[in-house]
């Protein structure tokens, strides 16, 4: 479990967090939706430690974590894996060399065990036969799916994606939002994606927090997001005609 | 009030580089890597540029000595001396930092760019410290073999110009390279060259490693790294040559 308690952070006395509390559960994926803008990518790298607030308290179960220096924060990071929007693979390492570099940083596995968990890790993610391309060479759906891979390497506890579907097609956006909520399911992890794909929030969502201009404005599951009368989430879920079509539909 | 805020950065930046490396034999890989990105892929330039200074240094040294007065050997002693003082150390220093230091800015700044330093900073990992300690450890290993490969191939080929073009026998340019040799002037060429390369690859990679936005301010960053690593160069240049000479 991760709790956001009261966490507020500026860039050059610009709010872009304004007192923020929510608890994130184990097990099932927790959706950030917003907006372009609204401050869901900051908040989500504040809970990771890549920006410091200037206000709260973010907890890993009772570890403070805000409040830990760089050689303790190290502890909880080797549990985080981390999907991101780009995927992040590192670019002068194939495919296999970037699921295995957190093994290679943080165990004492030999060379042969190593790659077995990564084939494992790949497999998991559905790519095979692609070992030994690099990032350059393979799709940005085979980037997301990589990423994915090797946030799972070291078996994380709390797995983070930001903007997982951008700049895929919905069919392969589907294909990553079911990877993200099996793994989430079979790891038993603490799920925080950060997203403004309402198709993910309708596949994913077990829990949703809407934030609206860095203030959280209401929170729920993908059910009540079609039900509910909060005026700024509404005008953000149906924002498209056919969303509103299919709202009056309903 | 900005020179200081980057210097105080800066620093900071070198504290986290020489914080207490993670895996030793994985450093060790990384120094390998660099060893053949930024030092062996120098060579070639390195050997062309110094070939084509050696020439035009000893073939400006007999138009400038046109005097029955001067002895032919001072062309050699000229050539000699103006590459291992000045030429192999401070040139070099500085078309390395246009090349090795564009090349360190450019892929730290991409790096930061397409979030893979967040993604080594979210495993737990000291990302100054595994990406900028290796490229400072290789450069400070290997530049000094640079500036020897240099003066080596600079005197070359300033004889080749030199005997080639009539300007002096190969007799007196050989006399004259060895002419009241001072050893100590290799030395200091090899320290200036090793702080050199610590300034290319530390500023270099300062600029780089703090890139905020997208390819415009990659291309920004590696142009700054440029700018400022030769300046850098240029003012231990004069304090180094004022401690070790004076």
């Amino acid at each position: 479990m991760i709790a956001v308690k009261n966490i507020s952070k500026s860039f050059n006395n610009l709010p872009v967090l304004i007192d923020i509390s929510v608890t994130f559960e184990q097990g099932i994926t927790n959706l950030i939706i917003g907006q372009s803008g609204s401050g869901k990518t900051v908040l989500l790298k504040a809970i990771v430690g890549l920006h410091d607030i200037d206000e709260g308290e973010i907890l890993y179960g009772d570890i403070v974590f805000n409040k830990l220096n760089f050689h303790e924060k190290k502890e909880i990071r080797k549990q985080m894996g981390m999907l991101f929007q780009g995927s992040a693979l590192f670019d002068s390492a194939t495919v296999e060399e970037n699921v295995i570099y957190p093994l290679d940083m943080f165990t004492k596995m030999d060379p042969e065990e190593k790659r077995e968990r990564a084939n494992f890790c790949l497999n998991r993610v559905n790519i095979h036969n692609a070992n030994h391309l690099y990032p350059s060479e393979i799709s940005g759906g085979m980037k997301k799916r990589v990423g994915i891979a090797r946030a799972i390497a070291l078996n994380p506890k709390y797995l983070f994606c930001d903007e997982p579907n951008s700049g895929l097609d919905p069919k392969t956006a589907i294909v990553i939002d079911d990877l993200i909520k099996e793994i989430t399911e079979e790891f038993n992890t603490t799920t925080i994606v950060n997203t403004h794909d309402m198709n993910s929030v309708m596949e994913i969502g077990e829990k949703v927090v809407f934030i609206y201009e860095g203030e959280k404005c209401w929170e729920g599951t993908n059910q009540d997001v079609l039900h509910s009368d909060n005026e700024k989430l509404n005008e953000f879920v149906f924002a498209n005609n056919l969303a509103k079509q299919v709202r009056n539909i309903h | 009030m900005n020179i200081i805020y980057h210097i105080g950065n800066y620093f900071i930046l070198l504290s986290k580089v020489f914080a207490k490396p993670e895996k030793g034999n994985i450093y060790y890989r990384q120094i390998i890597r660099e060893i053949i990105s930024l030092g062996v892929n120098s060579v070639a330039i390195v050997v062309i540029i110094s070939t084509f200074m050696g020439a035009v240094i000893t073939l400006q040294t007999a138009y400038n000595t046109e005097n029955p007065l001067f002895p032919s050997y001072l062309i050699g002693l000229g050539c000699r001396d103006s590459i291992i003082l000045e030429f192999s150390s401070t040139m070099v220093a500085l078309i390395l930092a246009g090349k090795v230091g564009s090349n360190i800015a450019s892929e730290l700044g991409t790096m930061r760019v397409t979030e893979q330093i967040d993604a080594l900073e979210i495993m737990g990992v000291n990302s100054a410290s595994y990406l900028v300690l290796p490229k400072i450890i290789a450069a400070v290993l290997f530049n000094p073999l640079l500036t020897i490969i240099s003066i080596i191939v600079g005197v070359f080929g300033g004889w080749v110009a030199g005997t080639v073009t009539g300007v002096v026998t190969s007799e007196d340019f050989i006399y004259g390279i060895q002419y009241a040799f001072i050893p100590y002037y290799i030395t200091y060429s090899l320290i200036k060259t090793v702080f050199f390369a610590f300034i290319i690859t530390s500023v270099s990679a300062y600029h780089g490693y703090y890139v905020e936005g997208g390819a415009l301010e990659v291309g920004r960053s590696s142009t700054r790294a440029v700018v400022y690593s030769s300046v850098v160069i240029l003012l231990f240049n004069v304090i180094l040559t004022q401690l070790l000479l004076s």
